[in-house]
């Protein structure tokens, strides 16, 4: 199997979730962030996004979570062409989205419960039906014990456990995670990796930024490589092995 | 030992901090100024009341001043006068007034006259109108001159029209008052609202980020200053009412000054400034909110 994604971007899939074609990015008159980007992944794929500091991680994961637009090229996600996209149409997409942010977002007014429930709430779903979902989900991330405890109260794992929650608590068909193992240890890097393969079990979609290059190496998923804003062909790995799931 | 979390006992917790919800420098700006709006409000009644008044009396009066003829005395003029426009209907009433009141209005102007009797002084007929079909001026004049009296009527017209303009004056000016203080309050809200959505940039970008429409985010803001309004509207409400009374129990039903007659009844005018308030302010912070957020 082929380890470079973006191979995939010049073949038309009828279960392609995500395309990018030419798509180049700057932020306002910068130097671009993003050069020629092409890609094409299917529903249900796995990928992993890696690059050194500024090669354009967080940047292409921005433009699929459209909190960013492409200065060229064309990004298509669930199908539509994202400039086409109307101001209404954003919040419907974005809601199809999970995404586990590089600085976690998490609010910290907020309690565990009430961070999760987030998406839920703004979706318009009522308190009575997802109450249960909610606290199953805590107690599936390992959360259980502190539903009610604010953020600032919880160590770094337990932040970035609620942080995935909340991600994936709408059942998002993409989940986007910016470095999600960036703050814990290997175990619980390990721990959080389990979380994402068993929601791609489930059918979600996956893209991991990481800097992590021991997790990559070890889950033989395809890897987007970044370098200086462009996709690379992988550099050399040593030996991999599937971490245990 | 605390009790486990029930999640049947959940209440979803508002998107927003508590405690910026009270803002103490907000409440007491918008309490100021919805005070003064009540109190400007209260003023422009109880003028409204005293210009009526004034006006009223007015038209319900009117006076003759009547010069003697020939031989005539001034008294047997002015005997004659009352008598005729006793007559006149639209009349009430018409008394000739003692010379010494005729003498003690030109006392100003011709000081100690030993002997006011030798002077043409002309006499005064006080008449009395009927309030709802007052007899006009000129029926007035025409009674005189068919009783073939020298004499001038006053029915206070020229009075009563600047009364009615200084009323209207007053109407005016009160009312720019109160654009403008709905105006400060929408600016000082606004102003609330976009230092508000800058402490919370956090908030507003998650939900926002989370699928919320720009609708959803800009609600948060507009009730919750809505609501902050709706506080401080009732707090200045109330202090308005608060002194509107004291004035009221300071001064009797003429009020503090004839000027400013309040009633018991006008302190129910206080009650809208709370729905007021909260109504400008969730203008204000829905368009604030919404224009920033359009820009994330």
């Amino acid at each position: 199997m082929s380890r470079n994604a973006n191979d995939a971007a010049e073949n038309t899939s009828a279960d392609e979730i995500l395309r990018f074609a030419g798509v180049s990015m700057r932020y306002g008159r910068g130097p671009e962030v993003l050069s020629d980007v092409s890609l094409s992944l299917p529903r249900g794929s796995f990928h992993f996004v890696t690059g050194p500091s500024g090669a354009g991680k967080s940047s292409l994961l921005k433009l699929i979570y459209l909190a960013a637009r492409p200065s060229a090229g064309s990004v298509r996600l669930f199908g539509e062409d994202v400039a086409a996209m109307t101001g209404r149409d954003l919040p419907r997409t974005r809601r199809r989205i999970g995404v586990v942010f590089q600085d976690l977002l998490l609010l910290d007014h907020l309690s565990a419960f009430d961070n999760t429930a987030l998406p839920l709430r703004i979706a318009g779903h009522k308190p009575s039906e997802y109450r249960n979902d909610v606290a199953e989900l805590l107690t599936w991330v390992g959360l259980g014990a502190r539903m009610e405890a604010l953020p600032p109260t919880l160590a770094g794992g337990e932040k970035q456990r609620l942080a995935i929650a909340r991600a994936v608590v709408n059942r998002p068909e993409i989940l986007l995670a910016d470095e999600p193992t960036g703050n814990v240890d290997h175990e619980m890097a390990l721990r959080i990796y389990r979380l994402f393969v068993e929601l791609n079990r489930l059918g979600t979609t996956i893209i991991i930024a990481t800097h992590d290059q021991d997790l990559v190496a070890r889950s033989a998923r395809p890897v987007l490589h970044l370098d200086k804003g462009r996709l690379r062909p992988l550099p050399p790995q040593g030996p991999m092995a599937e971490p245990a799931e | 030992m605390s009790e486990p979390f029930d999640p049947a006992r959940w209440r979803p917790a508002s998107f927003l901090p508590e405690e910026d919800a009270r803002d103490p420098a907000l409440l007491f700006v918008v309490a100021v100024l919805c005070f003064l709006a009540c109190l400007t409000g209260l003023g422009v009644i109880a003028g409204n009341r005293a210009a009526q008044d004034w006006a009223s009396q007015l038209t319900g009066e009117a006076t003759v001043i009547v010069r003697a003829r020939g031989g005539e005395t001034p008294d047997a003029a002015a005997a004659r006068a009352a008598e005729a426009l006793a007559g006149v209907p639209g009349v009430t009433e018409a008394r000739a007034l003692e010379k010494e009141k005729a003498y003690a209005l030109i006392k100003p102007w011709l000081g100690d006259v030993a002997d006011l009797e030798d002077l043409p002084v002309p006499r005064l007929v006080a008449v009395g109108l009927d309030r709802k079909t007052p007899a006009t001026a000129a029926a007035l004049d025409k009674a005189l001159k068919g009783h073939g009296l020298d004499a001038v009527v006053d029915d206070h017209s020229v009075w009563i029209k600047d009364i009615r303009r200084a009323a209207g004056v007053v109407r005016w000016t009160a009312g720019t008052l109160l654009v403008l203080i709905a105006g400060a309050a929408g600016a000082v809200v606004a102003f609330a609202t976009r230092a508000g959505l800058a402490a919370r940039r956090d908030v507003v970008e998650v939900l926002h980020l989370t699928g919320a429409e720009d609708a959803q985010i800009a609600n948060l803001f507009e009730l919750r200053f809505a609501l902050v309004a709706a506080v401080a509207g009732a707090a200045g409400a109330a202090a308005a009412a608060l002194l509107g009374a004291i004035l009221r129990l300071m001064g009797g039903g003429q009020g503090i000054t004839p000027a400013l007659p309040i009633a018991w009844i006008d302190l129910l005018a206080v009650l809208p400034c709370p729905l007021l308030a909260a109504l400008v302010a969730a203008v204000a912070a829905r368009m604030t909110a919404r224009r920033l957020i359009q820009r994330l």
